[in-house]
């Protein structure tokens, strides 16, 4: 009877060596157990691997598309951000995606006959206050009522998808179009501009850039990032310090709701060029995940929301190409996910191999922040 | 079944007249739900194993299913173009304008797409004219009620569900001018338990016979479970309630994807906007359940068979709306245009057109 | 509306609310502890598709529901084993498990879709079901519908007076100080995932052999979400849970029954009627904050390391 056991050992400090090997030996593992996955249906695993991760990307077309993924991915991501810094669960960024979606399509059919670009500019905020107003509600109930966002946004995302039924169903729908639900195509005037005219991507991944660059530096430079910082690590030393500790949840959620509607709006001026019922393939939903795959981490929300993009076009890859099922997607993404998941505990602890402590003495303990 | 043959074969010939042959193609499909939803997605991708079935190795078929009808959309289809498909069917409303995005760019590649109205060089339309299998169920319904309440649960007021409901109603008001038909919309596409909560929400308000325009057979099972009757949708949904399944109004896509599939191998291609009913076998209706009585039975074969020879239409004249007022006179029917943009009720429907 | 509409719309509200006080009254156990499972969904699946397989091919309803709950089990041990064991962030693996029940559950029952079965059907309960109105809407249910009575009535039961109550409560509010008190954080923690992952294998198993009996990919619709919203909604109060459930069930019923009515309101804006109800309950139930805010448990979503 050996007495060892394996046992996880807090480091002394975040080892910086491993949160760069984490996500690589977390995508190895993924391969490997992906790769025994493919050989039991009877594919060569290689191929199937090669196909869901590097076919995608194989041409400049691949690479545009994946940008058009994490677009949206990186501002919804980049607002949700910024409200989980401050320990403010918002869930909403997909009902304030679809809101900006439809506030921004309401403004792109006010001008359906506009020749000059410049009428993109009261679109764009158009939907941002659309996202802006629908996080505004969730702001006004918790700091009012105390009502928890979780509830409210999750309930706030059901509603929107209704809201958005609702217009498309009814009061911007095409006249000319037959009663289907979708609206007019918007024309030209009221579409992003094209990087390229071979692609369909759009300056909306400048967007995205931009507004993680702009809140990465007000969160770490700024006196307003800082008591955001605060409140999220320890309410109590906020409040004791005199931060107002609503006008912080108010600027957050706002914040998060103006991008996730820039998100919104970007996507039907964008590559879907109208409105229609199903503007989100769950964006909102996919942008939690990439904050906490990115470890709330501006070069890591990039690389997050790149990931996830990826898994998404694989998805279709391997249907295409080898007839596998998308089911096969969601095993893949989870599986990717709790692998990378399971590695981080390689940043903050080492597991050692012990001899069996007899000695039951409990030592002082330590937890790990969620939101670290 | 026989019509179906009759078709390829009448095609199969044409198509050997046609001596350009390809030596095979590859066809690819975009479905918007899961193929295993048991609904529409369903039965285009039994149509798509058909066409494999069929052809052997002379076809190669791909699809994505679940693909978003929105920005995704396009990325699939022109994948599905750039490697090498001969003939892409979009099988759902919302592609249609990423279809012809993507047609335009792809000009040697054909593409159908589903229930749309749009067609350019290389985009052809298809539809089937499921309202004539809803009008003959309609029969079914209106003779076979006895608190003459009929319930349907419909998904979203667009018009290929509008014209579902005035078929069933018209159907139901020839045999039974006293009966109604209620609709309650559940605003969703495919959740079976909100659609059994919609199904006995009809049956709190006396309706007997239920019928759904939703993508599950949850309607069904309640049915079954409160031993009333029901008729299906989308395919032969008789597993799900033996006693209660009066019969269904189905789809069968073979038709239109095998002659596709050989006009491209034939190099007989050409866009089209087709819109097949009984007569090609795209629509039908499932076998009729035994507790239907004899004469009814034979009523309704009798009306099938008059759809088939075109010797009466589903919405021939004369037809009220809802007010009373006349649209259609006696002698004249709604042209096809007409019905693709339905927007209103025919009389014999309980409640308000819902304005959204 | 007469009483026996009312009636009926409150035995399809019991019907309805029903999936969502198993899988609330579960998640409400294991935040209790601490740990916050977004996973419902794709547990929920898993219990709904490893249910129906069951029913298919053994026959019997009685093991098609124990292997749903076998199911949820399994799913909520992958969750515990990597927010427990490996501590990883609890939302991020919440969401991953959702993602992977759901392509699971797909992959599972392909073969599955169009398989009818007959399900679990109402059982009258003797004498209760007699009694006017409450009989009929309680007591003329399915057997699940009960056991959801019961369930309510353990969980209800182990916070009101039970030690191990009083040990998840421990270890949600302050794992360290309990860890001191001698209690194995982990154990408890894995105790409570695995009874929330039981409970909502059983919420899967209602949804494929008792309410609609089929198997239809996705077919939970969003119900996973709700029900942890219902959570917070219910501040983490059982009695709460079944309150809210069956609002939210009755709000659902209602929005189709009106348009049946003859409520000439946009379907669609009816169906909003749900979220909007369960919104403004919550507002007025918020109004005494300083209780709500308590009642959290204060170690939710942090995980829980001894250091040794």
């Amino acid at each position: 009877m050996f007495n060892t056991s394996l046992k996880l050992e807090k480091r002394p400090s975040d080892s910086q060596t491993m949160s760069y090997l984490s996500p690589l030996l977390a995508i190895i593992l993924t391969l490997i157990c992906g790769g025994i996955l493919f050989a039991l249906l009877g594919h060569d695993p290689l191929e199937a691997l090669y196909t869901f991760f590097i076919s995608p990307l194989t041409d400049a077309y691949g690479w545009a598309e994946l940008g058009i993924k994490v677009a949206p991915l990186l501002l919804c991501a980049t607002g949700l951000m910024m409200c989980f810094k401050a320990k403010i669960w918002n869930i909403g960024a997909e009902g304030q995606f679809i809101m900006g979606g439809l506030g921004g399509s309401w403004a792109a059919l006010q001008f359906l006959d506009a020749t000059s670009s410049w009428v993109l500019i009261p679109i764009m905020l158009t939907g941002m206050a659309s996202g802006l107003v629908w996080a505004a509600i969730t702001a006004y109930l918790k700091t009012h009522f105390k009502a928890n966002e979780i509830l409210t946004t999750i309930m706030l995302n059901y509603i929107a998808v209704n809201a958005l039924l609702w217009a498309v169903h009814g009061p911007l729908k095409d006249p000319q179009g037959f009663n289907f639900p979708e609206s007019a195509l918007f024309v030209d005037a009221t579409l992003l501009p094209l990087i390229s005219d071979d692609y369909r991507l759009n300056i909306s991944i400048f967007f995205g850039l931009f507004a993680l660059v702009a809140v990465w530096t007000l969160m770490s430079r700024t006196w307003v990032g800082y008591q955001i910082q605060v409140l999220g690590e320890d309410a109590k030393a906020a409040r004791y310090a005199g931060f107002k500790e609503n006008q912080l949840t108010w600027f957050a959620l706002l914040t998060c709701g103006a991008l996730a509607g820039l998100a919104g709006v970007s996507e039907v001026t964008g590559p879907i060029g109208q409105l229609i019922p199903s503007i989100s393939p769950g964006y909102g939903y996919a942008a939690i995940i990439v904050v906490f795959l990115g470890r709330m981490n501006p070069i890591g929300l990039v690389f997050a929301s790149m990931l996830l993009a990826l898994t998404y076009m694989g998805g279709e890859m391997v249907q295409m190409e080898m007839a596998l099922p998308k089911s096969l997607t969601g095993l893949f993404q989870g599986m990717l996910l709790f692998f990378l998941l399971a590695c981080d505990l390689l940043i903050s602890y080492r597991v050692v191999l012990v001899k069996k402590v007899l000695d039951k003495k409990v030592s002082p303990s330590a937890t790990i922040d969620a939101a670290s | 079944m026989k019509s179906l043959k009759t078709l390829v074969t009448a095609l199969t010939l044409s198509a050997t007249v046609m001596a350009q042959a390809a030596d095979n193609v590859k066809v690819g499909f975009v479905y918007v739900g899961p193929t295993g939803d048991a609904g529409w997605t369903y039965s285009h991708d039994e149509a798509r194993k058909y066409v494999v079935d069929q052809l052997g190795d002379k076809v190669e078929t791909s699809y994505v299913e679940s693909v978003a009808e929105g920005a995704d959309a396009e990325r699939v289809i022109r994948n599905l173009a750039a490697k090498g498909h001969d003939l892409i069917f979009t099988t759902s409303f919302g592609y249609m304008n990423p279809t012809l995005k993507v047609a335009k760019r792809f000009p040697n590649v054909k593409f159908e797409h589903a229930t749309g109205y749009k067609q350019s060089k290389n985009v052809g339309t298809y539809m089937a004219r499921a309202y004539q299998a809803r009008y003959l169920t309609g029969l079914v319904a209106g003779k076979m009620t006895k608190s003459n309440v009929i319930g349907y649960v419909a998904s979203f007021p667009i018009p290929e569900v509008i014209r579902g409901i005035n078929a069933f109603t018209k159907g139901v008001r020839e045999v039974n001018p006293d009966a109604t038909v209620k609709v309650v919309w559940v605003s969703t596409w495919y959740d079976p338990a909100k659609e059994r909560e919609a199904a006995e929400t009809l049956i709190l308000q006396k309706a007997d016979v239920l019928t759904q325009h939703t993508d599950s057979a949850a309607v069904i099972q309640t049915a079954e479970a409160k031993g009333i009757y029901a008729i299906g949708y989308h395919s032969d949904m008789s597993a799900y309630g033996s006693t209660a399944h009066l019969t269904s109004a189905v789809h069968d896509w073979r038709p239109i994807y095998l002659a596709k599939t050989k006009a491209v191998l034939n190099d007989t291609w050409t866009k089209e906007d087709i819109w097949y009913g009984i007569k090609e076998g795209v629509t039908d209706i499932a076998p009729l359940n035994d507790a239907i009585p004899a004469d009814v039975k034979a009523m309704v074969l009798a009306k099938k068979a008059a759809l088939k020879a075109g010797t009466i239409r589903v919405f021939d004249g004369p037809i009220k709306d809802q007010s009373g007022v006349e649209k259609v006179a006696k002698g004249a029917s709604l042209s096809d245009g007409d019905l693709k943009g339905f927007g209103w009720y025919v009389e014999g429907v309980d409640g308000k057109l819902p304005k959204s | 509306m007469d009483i026996d509409l009312i009636t009926n719309i409150l035995y399809a509200t019991v019907r309805t609310g029903t999936p969502l006080i198993l899988v609330a009254l579960g998640e409400m156990v294991c935040e209790k502890s601490g740990v916050l499972n977004l996973g419902q969904e794709g547990m929920l699946l898993m219990g709904a598709v490893v249910g129906f397989m069951a029913a298919v091919t053994t026959g019997s309803l009685f093991v098609a529901v124990l292997l749903a709950i076998v199911a949820g089990i399994l799913m909520s041990l992958l969750f515990g084993f990597l927010s427990i064991t490996l501590v990883s962030n609890q939302v991020a693996t919440g969401l991953a498990l959702t993602i992977f029940g759901a392509g699971l559950s797909a992959f599972l029952g392909s073969s599955y879709v169009g398989v009818g079965i007959t399900g679990i059907e109402p059982m009258s309960i003797p004498f209760l079901s007699e009694i006017p109105i409450i009989g009929k809407i309680f007591f003329q249910q399915d057997p699940l519908v009960y056991l959801s009575f019961i369930l309510f009535g353990v969980v209800f039961w182990i916070f009101k007076s039970s030690r191990i109550g009083l040990q998840i409560r421990a270890v949600g509010e302050n794992p360290e100080a309990a860890n001191a008190m001698g209690i194995n954080v982990h154990k408890v923690r894995y105790m409570a995932v695995i009874f929330g992952g039981a409970m909502t294998g059983l919420a899967g198993g209602y949804l494929s052999l008792a309410y609609t009996p089929l198997w239809a990919e996705g077919m939970s619709a969003g119900r996973g979400w709700i029900a942890l919203a219902l959570v917070v909604f219910a501040s983490w109060k059982a009695e709460r849970i079944m309150l809210g459930a069956y609002l939210f069930g009755a709000a659902s019923i209602m929005h189709l029954v009106m348009q049946g009515l003859g409520f000439e309101v946009a379907p669609n804006l009816l169906a909003m009627l749900p979220y909007v109800a369960t919104i403004a309950v919550l507002v007025l139930l918020s109004s005494n904050h300083m209780k709500t805010k308590l009642s959290a448990p204060m170690s939710l979503g942090t995980p829980y390391r001894p250091q040794v």
